[in-house]
């Protein structure tokens, strides 16, 4: 009778686990890996320099700079009403909102931010929530694109062209808008415009839900995102994350609620906030974020008052065209605002408002006159981006792309 | 704008066109321009829409946006180019394969635009060639897609058989 | 507790180094009259009030005046929900003070971002390189005398610089206002 041997194969995984204790010294280097400024999945201009051994990430080096314009020092050269096109261009796809940010930190300089009338005020939120909306929806897209889920980014493009529509139709342009003046507006609603909005609203609902359904209890999403890029409670504020970026681990905070400004006090919404802190959690902040502002979008259309859109001060604001050509007060005031600016008192303010990317910080020191002696602009992708030098190791290659996606900054606004 | 085109009903004609060669030839290249979209800045959102569903730029032959040089004909750089970057867009162009075109788009990288200051390249062509100027801050998608017409133009009248020295040499590069 | 006890906890802690708190629009600023010890400071600020946000970091050239630089510190206090701000005054021979990215660490970047554009060094730094121009560019951008067409450099293979056309510089008046003729708007050149 022949015996039965026993015979034990295992799989590649074990053997190669038991050869790597043999054959130690035969270990490979680390390799340098170059993920260049020029590159589909990083979100504009951004240089990683990666050590990676095997797949996984041991030393990841982020150069930025690509996109430095030098804004701070023009800013230096300019008044307080020439500088807001490039406010526009700091956050590119939320461009409202940083004019509004940008206006109401000078007016707080110029201690006239308790003048703005309640119908300004309204449609600025109203101007933030849209571009909330718009920079989440492209944020998701381009997220969800570089996971690998091509149809979302179609989706969302195509409801952000409709928030263009609306945009074009109340600045005259689709983005870049430059719609906010120190003291108030560039101009009022066009007619009609609110009952355009109240429909979008709607329509974006949907849409919302479309993607929700696409993403949320997608097996192949929720693997590549749950559980990658953990950022821990101590970590999110020692490295000075704000927006949803903070809110993913656990922190309850929003700036609206914190310091409300505009008139937010008087509106009603939640925050969304997370557990985890991993890429899923700030996906789902997102998304819920853009319902969020959908809900205070409906509640600005109704409570949207009448009434002047400008503060009602010569010095400050432009006079009326028609009066400025027959009446000698006006005619001076619009001399001196436009060739030297609003008259700023001698001090320094810092303004932060809660932008769809984080903090958007001015910090404006003033000696006098219509020009900043210095203004630093606080940037949330620039100190969101500085968490990744810290993150980054210990992760896989692929996963390098879920992490920028979810962390969500753009590079305009990152280098200014 | 004399330019051949070939049109024709092949139930009456059949299947077989007699042209140029050089013609035929431009035809092909106007007609599948793939781009290499260098989207630094605001305008790239705006390539972008272009190339979504509304203002779709595969219609007109650029269906491959792909990011890799070397399978790309025209490199569309879409806004501004800093001093930093430029080393990086022009190792870029080098790398595209001949032939190859460059439409600047919008004002920053037609100009430098409105940001006249220290770190800004004022305008891509003091690097590259450029072919077509795109104005705007950021130029509509609609705008985009004219440049796009405009390029195939200059394709189709350009001569592509005949001796033809590399850019380079025909003093079209400013190094 | 409001901004302007937890400033008056600062200054009962840093008697000899610290100066009066202004408040100018709602807003505290404390100055640290030592810039060696702002490291102290932070430490402080963070442990015992609870400031463990530093919301920004940032430089200011004070061309003419001595001392020529100051460097603003903005901490937010998530407990207290309270801003304060620390300003320091470092004179141009100097030119460097320590580095408070061991308190917070969202200074590392900051703190790059202000060595950059100003030349400021900071000690204790891990990492102290430029971090929005590139390593090798000769000035630092945000000078009150590096005009804002900038000046030709040349660093072969990494990148180069030229002084942009201005025409006469930008057209705009000046801050620190004087009467109305002192602030009509002129060309401006530095130097």
């Amino acid at each position: 009778m022949a015996e039965v041997r026993n015979i034990e194969i295992s799989d590649s995984a074990v053997r190669s686990a038991e050869a790597i204790d043999e054959l130690q010294d035969l270990q490979g280097e680390k390799m340098t890996l170059n993920m260049g400024p020029s590159h589909p999945a990083t979100h504009g201009v951004l240089r990683l320099s990666l050590e990676l051994d095997g797949e996984i990430i041991t030393k990841a080096d982020p150069e930025i700079g690509y996109l430095h314009r030098g804004d701070e020092k023009i800013a230096e050269n300019m008044t307080y009403n020439q500088f807001i096109p490039y406010t526009d261009r700091l956050d590119y796809l939320a461009p409202l909102a940083n004019n509004v940010a940008y206006a109401l930190a000078v007016e707080k300089l110029l201690g006239v931010e308790d003048k703005l009338p309640e119908r300004c005020k309204y449609i600025r939120v109203i101007c933030c929530e849209l571009a909330r909306i718009s920079a989440h929806l492209l944020g998701l897209g381009a997220f969800a694109m570089d996971v690998g889920a091509l149809t979302v980014f179609l989706h969302t493009f195509n409801e952000r062209e409709k928030i263009y529509n609306l945009i074009e139709a109340l600045t005259g342009a689709r983005f870049t808008t430059t719609y906010t003046r120190i003291g108030g507006l560039s101009r009022d609603l066009p007619e009609g415009w609110t009952g355009e909005l109240g429909k979008f609203t709607k329509e974006v609902s949907v849409a919302i839900e479309e993607a929700d359904k696409l993403l949320t209890r997608n097996k192949i999403f929720i693997d590549r995102t749950k559980g990658v890029g953990v950022i821990s409670r101590d970590e999110a504020i020692d490295f000075g994350l704000t927006g949803p970026n903070l809110r993913g681990s656990n922190i309850e905070y929003d700036l609206r609620k914190a310091h409300p400004y505009l008139v937010y006090d008087q509106l009603d919404f939640d925050i969304p906030y997370g557990e985890v802190g991993d890429c899923y959690d700030r996906y789902l902040i997102r998304m819920e974020e853009m319902r969020q502002s959908v809900r205070i979008l409906d509640q600005c259309i109704t409570k949207l008052p009448n009434g002047p859109v400008n503060i009602d001060d010569g010095k400050i604001v432009l006079p009326d065209k028609q009066k400025v050509l027959s009446s000698m007060e006006e005619l001076i005031h619009q001399f001196m605002l436009v060739t030297q600016g609003q008259n700023a008192p001698v001090g320094e303010v810092y303004f932060g408002a809660e932008n769809p990317k984080g903090e958007l910080g001015f910090y404006i020191f003033s000696k006098g006159g219509g020009v900043p002696y210095r203004m630093k602009i606080r940037a949330p992708s620039f100190v969101n981006l500085s968490i990744l030098s810290h993150m980054l190791p210990g992760h896989m290659m692929s996963d390098i792309v879920a992490i920028l996606g979810s962390l969500d900054f753009v590079m305009g606004e990152c280098d200014r | 704008m004399n330019t051949t085109e070939i049109g024709y009903n092949s139930k009456i004609e059949g299947n077989v066109v007699h042209t140029r060669l050089d013609t035929a030839v431009s035809w092909f290249r106007k007609n599948s321009i793939w781009p290499m979209p260098m989207g630094l800045a605001c305008c790239g959102i705006e390539l972008m829409a272009a190339g979504a569903s509304r203002y779709d730029i595969s219609r007109f032959g650029s269906e491959v946006m792909r990011f890799s040089p070397r399978q790309s004909d025209v490199m569309i750089v879409a806004g501004t180019v800093t001093y930093k970057m430029a080393m990086a867009v022009r190792r870029i162009y080098e790398q595209m394969p001949e032939p190859k075109w460059v439409i600047a788009m919008g004002a920053c990288a037609s100009s430098g635009g409105m940001y006249r200051s220290y770190a800004t390249l004022q305008g891509v062509d003091r690097i590259l060639p450029v072919d077509v100027y795109v104005s705007g801050c950021p130029p509509r998608p609609e705008a985009l897609l004219e440049a796009l017409m405009k390029l195939q133009d200059k394709i189709s009248k350009e001569p592509h058989i005949t001796d033809k020295k590399p850019a380079r040499d025909r003093g079209l590069v400013l190094s | 507790m409001t901004a302007k006890q937890l400033a008056k906890k600062i200054q009962s802690q840093f008697k000899t180094i610290t100066s009066d708190a202004i408040e100018f629009r709602g807003e505290f600023t404390v100055g640290i009259l030592d810039s060696n010890q702002i490291s102290e400071v932070c430490c402080f600020a963070k442990e015992e009030l609870a400031f463990d946000y530093l919301v920004d970091l940032c430089t200011i050239d004070n061309d003419d005046e001595t001392p020529r630089w100051t460097v603003v510190y903005h901490m937010y206090s998530y407990k207290h929900f309270q801003h304060l701000r620390l300003k320091v005054s470092v004179s141009e021979e100097e030119s460097k003070l320590p580095s408070v990215t061991s308190v917070w660490r969202t200074a590392n970047w900051h703190e790059r971002e202000a060595f950059d554009m100003m030349g400021i060094e900071f000690i204790g730094h891990p990492d102290l390189r430029r971090i929005l121009m590139w390593e090798g560019y000769p000035y630092y951008p945000l000078r009150k005398d590096f005009p804002l067409a900038g000046k030709s450099s040349e660093m072969p293979d990494v990148a180069f610089t030229d002084p942009i056309p201005l025409e006469g510089g930008p057209f705009v008046t000046t801050s620190g206002g004087q009467d109305s003729a002192g602030r009509e708007p002129r060309s401006r050149t530095p130097e």
